[in-house]
């Protein structure tokens, strides 16, 4: 059986996203005969001749009213050599937040590119988003290749366009593929119509990239999220006197006797055992969900984190960070948030906005507020320790949600540039 | 569904430190479980008896073993369930230590705050009932077995997502949902819809059915059984479907992809009659599990969206 591949599509509104995704199912067999059916009768009854890919995946009724992509779609896809779960992202700029949703979790973001109309202001955005999000890999996928006749020129200028703009983002794993989605070039197979490309097709690099990276280089982080004591809740008798810290391995490796230290305590302990349910296991890695038992009965509670004794954060109450403002009303200074960083929600702070990152330049500039889908950087003072490091360090424990205290909804996708401010560099969009 | 864990057999990864497909989805649902339920006062779990419901149980188990599942189960009895699976239901309540709340439509019909519909299904009047009972138990997080393979408008669910007082969805204006940082905050009277099994396909599904040993009832398995022809699907012929004079009535070797209201939930024509040979016959199908077995999908071409909208699980 195969590994999961988290996908996630992105690009310009009308640049045939809907189409590519309806084609990567339609290739991989991944489209079952009612629901072909039902895009058959509906493309019939609104007079079009053949069949709406887009219409498999617009499922809610006002996309299919006006034809465009709302929400972030979730799809599912197979090959022999692989399954593939696919966030179908949407075009338009007001849904970019959705963009960083399906991002956030994505290790490759396809961005389509139509090769009539090259590098957009939503091209750039959305590869600024891969970019801060350090999703592993990126693939371009340059669209619409039928409608220039198949031209090398016309797709190695494109080519050296998105080039230019991924090197200046420090986007290193970047592929670009020639394709057209309507009619399947380069899409699961390699197109004779393109001698000139040399590359895989899509469907091919896919299939290949590595997913995750190998947690054994990495030191361990477990935010404990629930502590496990059934006392007369057990199972069963034997159960009475458990005790275990429950939670998914962020990062790294475990095993029975490793050292340990519980942030933000610092207290020192020794792994007593691992639990998978019923099952004892000699070791576990990420992104598993276990339960860890420790030698010592120390206090911990949920929220705390538990790291490898010799290469462990700092806990910080100021943090310099990115962040994607996903909200209608705008960031000011001196806002109050809550930070949602592993099983950890602490109030804060905006002390500072120190800039917003412009996105034709792809530098920072001055900016008094940041505004819906605006990337800005921010310095935060948050109101207890947070044992937190750099996003580049690791995905999930440098990731955080700003979250309002009020209303309750999510504001912002947060990266952890620096826990430690005034060693940080203002300039740095790159992190 | 059985107690104990039992290790997977075919699923192996290909390099060290790798996790296989449903080691990944049995980690995800895994984390959403004790994330929401660390957060929230009062979840509850809905639990039908059926396949997914009975997978969501099972790895609830595991979430919070040794301990037992700390919340509660709900099921919205429509009245016109399979005994099978009310047996099942029961079986599995007791045999966990759970407690078991119970809404039903029937006590809503029979004192008039629900009509009967024409077509006789009664999965649209599930609406109610559920909002009554989260409502009257102040549910905050209602654990649901969703899946986003399901269909198109469950393709567009959070993991988390939230509902406002009157338990409306609202499809346009969902929180955005980055890594695996659920925020199942909400204000007084509202709740969250929280779906821990979003990223399983049918296949999965089954797969980890067979991996972990789980019991199911039995009608998800190929059996004998008295059905009739009605908008291209077999119908039970029970006391709460009846064929009308021009639907014969035949006997046929049967099982359920889904099981829900008897009056609109179809058989499929199948020998499976073992884990495995379900699992053969659902990788080799070309009809989705709704497609094939669901008549209230096939009102509109935005029937499940709608009743989302109003509450629907």
């Amino acid at each position: 059986m195969s590994t999961l591949l988290r996908l996630a599509t992105a690009g310009s509104v009308d640049d045939g996203k809907s189409t590519l995704v309806g084609r990567l199912l339609h290739d991989t067999k991944s489209i079952l005969a009612d629901q072909m059916d039902a895009v058959e009768r509906v493309s019939r009854e609104r007079g079009l001749t053949g069949a709406d890919l887009a219409l498999l995946t617009d499922g809610l009724r006002a996309e299919r009213e006006q034809g465009i992509t709302i929400d972030v779609a979730y799809r599912y896809f197979a090959t022999p050599r692989r399954s593939f779960i696919l966030a179908d992202c949407p075009g338009h700029v007001q849904y970019t937040r959705n963009t960083v949703t399906g991002s956030s979790t994505a290790d490759v973001i396809v961005l389509l590119v139509d090769v009539r109309h090259g590098v957009l202001e939503q091209t750039r955005r959305h590869l600024a988003v891969a970019s801060l999000l350090r999703v592993p890999h990126v693939v371009i996928a340059v669209n619409k290749i039928d409608l220039v006749d198949y031209d090398e020129a016309t797709f190695r200028a494109v080519e050296t366009e998105i080039r230019h703009v991924a090197d200046g983002l420090g986007l290193i794993d970047v592929t670009v593929i020639p394709v057209s989605a309507l009619i399947g070039d380069n899409i699961a197979d390699r197109s004779d119509l393109t001698p000139w490309y040399s590359g895989p097709a899509l469907l091919e690099v896919l299939e290949e990239l590595p997913t995750g990276d190998d947690p054994s280089h990495q030191p361990l982080r477990f935010p404990v999220q629930y502590v496990i004591r059934p006392q007369s809740g057990a199972v069963d008798e034997r159960y009475r006197e458990y005790r275990g810290y429950a939670g998914r391995i962020a990062a790294g490796v475990v095993r029975p006797g490793d050292e340990i230290i519980v942030l933000p305590s610092g207290k020192r302990s020794r792994v007593a055992g691992i639990d998978l349910a019923d099952k004892e296991l000699d070791e576990a890695y990420a992104p598993q969900s276990v339960t860890l038992r420790l030698i010592d009965e120390i206090d911990i509670a949920r929220g705390d984190l538990i790291a490898t004794a010799e290469d462990s954060p700092r806990p910080t109450r100021d943090v310099d960070a990115l962040v994607c403002w996903l909200a209608e009303r705008p960031l000011h200074e001196g806002a109050r948030v809550l930070v949602k960083n592993g099983a950890r929600t602490v109030q804060a702070i905006v002390r500072s906005l120190d800039a917003k990152l412009d996105l034709d330049t792809l530098v920072g500039q001055p900016a008094e507020r940041l505004e819906l889908n605006d990337i800005g950087r921010v310095r935060l003072h948050l109101a207890a320790d947070l044992p937190t490091e750099p996003y580049a360090r690791g995905r999930h424990t440098g990731a955080f949600l700003l979250v309002d205290p009020q209303q309750a909804g999510t504001l912002a996708a947060g990266m952890v540039v620096s826990a430690d401010p005034d060693s940080g560099d203002d300039t740095d969009w790159v992190i | 569904m059985s107690t104990d864990f039992a290790p997977y057999l075919d699923d192996a990864p290909t390099r060290p430190y790798e996790l296989s497909q449903l080691d990944v989805l049995e980690s995800e649902a895994i984390h959403i479980f004790r994330e929401v339920t660390a957060e929230l006062e009062r979840p509850v779990l809905l639990f039908s008896g059926g396949k997914d419901s009975v997978v969501m149980l099972h790895l609830a188990a595991k979430a919070f073993w040794p301990g037992k599942v700390p919340f509660p189960v709900l099921h919205v009895d429509t009245g016109h369930n399979f005994p099978e699976v009310l047996d099942y239901r029961d079986r599995t309540v007791e045999r966990l230590g759970l407690t078991l709340v119970v809404a039903k439509v029937q006590d809503y019909i029979d004192d008039g705050r629900l009509a009967e519909r024409a077509d006789g299904t009664r999965n649209p009047l599930q609406t109610q009932p559920l909002l009554d009972a989260i409502a009257a138990g102040r549910y905050d997080a209602v654990y649901g077995g969703g899946r986003r393979d399901e269909e198109k408008a469950r393709a567009k669910e959070r993991i988390v997502s939230l509902r406002d007082e009157f338990g409306q969805w609202d499809p346009r204006n969902q929180r955005p949902e980055l890594w695996d940082l659920y925020n199942a905050r909400h204000r007084p009277g509202e709740h969250v819809r929280v779906f821990p099994l979003s990223n399983w396909t049918e296949l999965e599904i089954w797969r980890y059915i067979e991996r972990e040993n789980i019991e199911l009832p039995s009608l998800y398995y190929a059996h004998e059984r008295d059905v009739f022809r009605r908008d291209g699907m077999w119908l039970s012929d029970s006391p709460v479907s009846r064929p009308r004079e021009d639907e014969p009535v035949v006997r046929k070797v049967v099982r359920y992809r889904t099981v829900g209201d008897m009056s609109c939930t179809g058989a499929v024509e199948s020998d499976a009659d073992s884990v495995a040979k379900v699992i053969a016959e659902v990788a080799a199908t070309t009809l989705t599990e709704r497609g094939a077995t669901r008549a209230d999908d096939r009102l509109s071409e935005a029937a499940m969206e709608d009743r989302k909208k109003e509450g629907y699980f």
